[in-house]
């Protein structure tokens, strides 16, 4: 009679606990549902919007007055080139950094303190970079409101990220595995450029495409160095130019005005007529596939490297 | 104790010889004192409980505790037949590893070719022809008794071999650069019990063309492949003779209670 009892009060709290563990599960659920539905219902949104102007005019066309000519030409090339730009310097920057931190700083108070700066770096409001940049890059060096410009505003914004991703992948390589290339007598540049660098590559490449990923999105500082919003022209091709004058030189379109997507797309958000909303929407789609794609390029070629490295 | 290291040092040539070795962990002092001569061509174990240093003592004769800040040496380890004292510091650590390698306690193959592995000690001292490398691969392939099993898949990953296969390439890779000392530090601890038999056979055979000082937590593989024996606790150099002798008739009471499982 006693154990009776007993296993009914086991069972009723069981039948307690399992309803606790079913309440979280929903809650849980919804929490997510709320991030992952709104998401898909805002590119959803814009998707059917923007619909009607993602053909093939609308990347080959340069911005216009007239909402159904005008096209995302000069924007997407200039984030291409301002990206490039950034990629160009933010990479190998921010890697020998990182290494430098990981691998030949002293660990003292002063490396620590900049190692949490760095990571604070990561934090800082883009608008900041945009001043900081306007008052450096514009006036200071003189480098104009240029593609140059905004390449070099976007490499330190995302340089932070940059450092972050590749120490922590640094970090994954086993003492075992750096011990091993000591003890065959190799020196700390050999093992980094032998060992640590292939062996951290996925990390790194991750951390690049990440970056840039976020770069891509970025308007606030670019407004503030004063890229234009309304551009109808490329920048120079290099080595081009009309017969009897000089050609174009190389590095020329460095210094060329320029816009890019978020720009475009804000400005088109601010005009009145509602057919502009309609082209702000498919740039809106276009760089949220940008993004995506560059994610997945980024978990792909994780996967790819990480599959030949095992320890 | 005495009487035994005098006896060794008087009648077999030395590869080393340890002169009153202290080595501290910043402020921890882990190994005291120690004295105790190296045989060439033979094979020198080290035994004793964890934690008795064993491994911060070979540790100390490729110079490993460089790698990490605040370690330091006193005394001197010196190396025959030139007399370079190897832990000094105006010795190069880089020059002490090229002629003294080591294999790990678990095995520590890099991600790449099982080629690459064996050739990464000869690249890193400049070496690029590509038909000597190809012989001292093979050379210490052959070394290490895994030739026949890899010579086809040279190309490979070197993590796709067994533990055992992985750590005999760890063994090539310790070869290939000609070491005057192999230092072994409880190799086979992570491996079966088949893969352990062949690696104390390759250590057998090895000391034909090496000295040897090899690490174990293991009493039997001591007995087994070892010339010569010494057992360590908590930092001291306990007794040190002929493996047969530490063996059957130790000479001190602390080294009989561990050799018989008393504690440890």
């Amino acid at each position: 009679m006693q154990e009776q009892k007993d296993i009914k009060r086991l069972r009723a709290l069981i039948k307690r606990l399992k309803f606790n563990d079913y309440v979280f599960s929903l809650v849980g659920l919804i929490c997510m549902m709320v991030a992952v539905v709104t998401l898909l219902g805002l590119f959803t949104d814009l998707l059917i919007d923007g619909m009607a102007r993602l053909n093939y005019d609308f990347f080959t066309s340069f911005p216009s007055r007239r909402a159904a000519q005008a096209g995302i030409l000069s924007a997407w090339v200039g984030s291409v080139l301002v990206l490039s730009v950034t990629a160009f310097v933010a990479v190998p920057m921010g890697v020998a950094a990182a290494i430098y931190l990981e691998e030949y700083a002293p660990k003292n108070l002063l490396t620590a303190i900049i190692e949490i700066n760095v990571s604070n770096l990561a934090g800082v409001p883009s608008i900041i970079y945009g001043l900081l940049a306007l008052g450096l890059f514009v006036y200071q060096l003189d480098l104009g409101q240029s593609i140059l410009t905004a390449g070099l505003t976007l490499a330190l914004l995302i340089l932070p990220i940059v450092i972050v991703a590749t120490r922590e992948s640094l970090r994954t390589i086993p003492r075992e595995i750096r011990e091993a290339a000591y003890a065959l007598g190799a020196t700390r540049w050999q093992v980094i450029s032998d060992h640590v660098i292939p062996y951290s590559k996925g990390g790194i490449l991750t951390g690049v495409i990440i970056g840039m990923a976020r770069a891509i999105g970025e308007t606030a500082p670019i407004i503030t160095i004063g890229a234009l919003t309304f551009i109808a022209f490329l920048p120079p091709i290099p080595f081009t130019g009309d017969p009897g004058e000089p050609a174009v030189g190389m590095f020329d379109w460095l210094f060329s005005p320029f816009t890019v997507l978020p720009i475009q797309m804000f400005n088109w958000t601010s005009r009145p007529e509602a057919a502009f909303l309609i082209n702000a929407a498919a740039t809106g789609v276009v760089i949220i596939v940008m993004t995506l794609a560059m994610n997945a390029l980024a978990i792909y070629l994780r996967y790819k490297i990480r599959k030949n490295i095992k320890w | 104790m005495e009487l035994s290291e005098a006896q060794v040092k008087a009648a077999v040539p030395l590869k080393a010889e340890v002169n009153d070795l202290n080595f501290y962990y910043g402020k921890v002092q882990a190994l005291k004192s120690i004295n105790m001569p190296i045989a060439e061509k033979q094979v020198t174990a080290l035994i004793g409980p964890s934690g008795c240093g064993k491994s911060t003592f070979l540790r100390c004769f490729n110079r490993m505790h460089d790698l990490y800040p605040n370690n330091r040496y006193e005394g001197e380890i010196v190396l025959h037949p030139d007399n370079t004292n190897i832990i000094s510091r105006k010795v190069d650590p880089m020059e002490v590893r090229m002629r003294i390698s080591m294999v790990f306690q678990k095995p520590n193959p890099f991600p790449k070719s099982i080629y690459e592995n064996v050739a990464y000690g000869l690249r890193v001292r400049g070496m690029r022809n590509k038909r000597d490398l190809d012989a001292k691969v093979e050379e210490a392939l052959r070394g290490a008794a895994l030739w026949n099993e890899v010579k086809d898949r040279l190309k490979d990953m070197a993590f796709n071999l067994s533990g055992g296969q992985q750590q005999r390439l760890c063994i090539a890779r310790a070869l290939a650069i000609d070491p005057e000392l192999v230092l072994f530090d409880e190799p086979t601890s992570a491996l079966d019990p088949i893969a352990t038999a062949s690696i104390e056979e390759l250590v057998t055979e090895l000391k034909e063309k090496v000295t040897i000082l090899i690490v174990t937590h293991n009493m039997q593989q001591a007995a087994r492949v070892s010339v010569y024996t010494a057992y360590m606790y908590i930092g001291n150099l306990i007794e040190f003779g002929d493996t047969t002798s530490v063996f059957t008739n130790p000479k001190r009471k602390e080294t009989e209670d561990y050799i018989t499982g008393r504690f440890g």
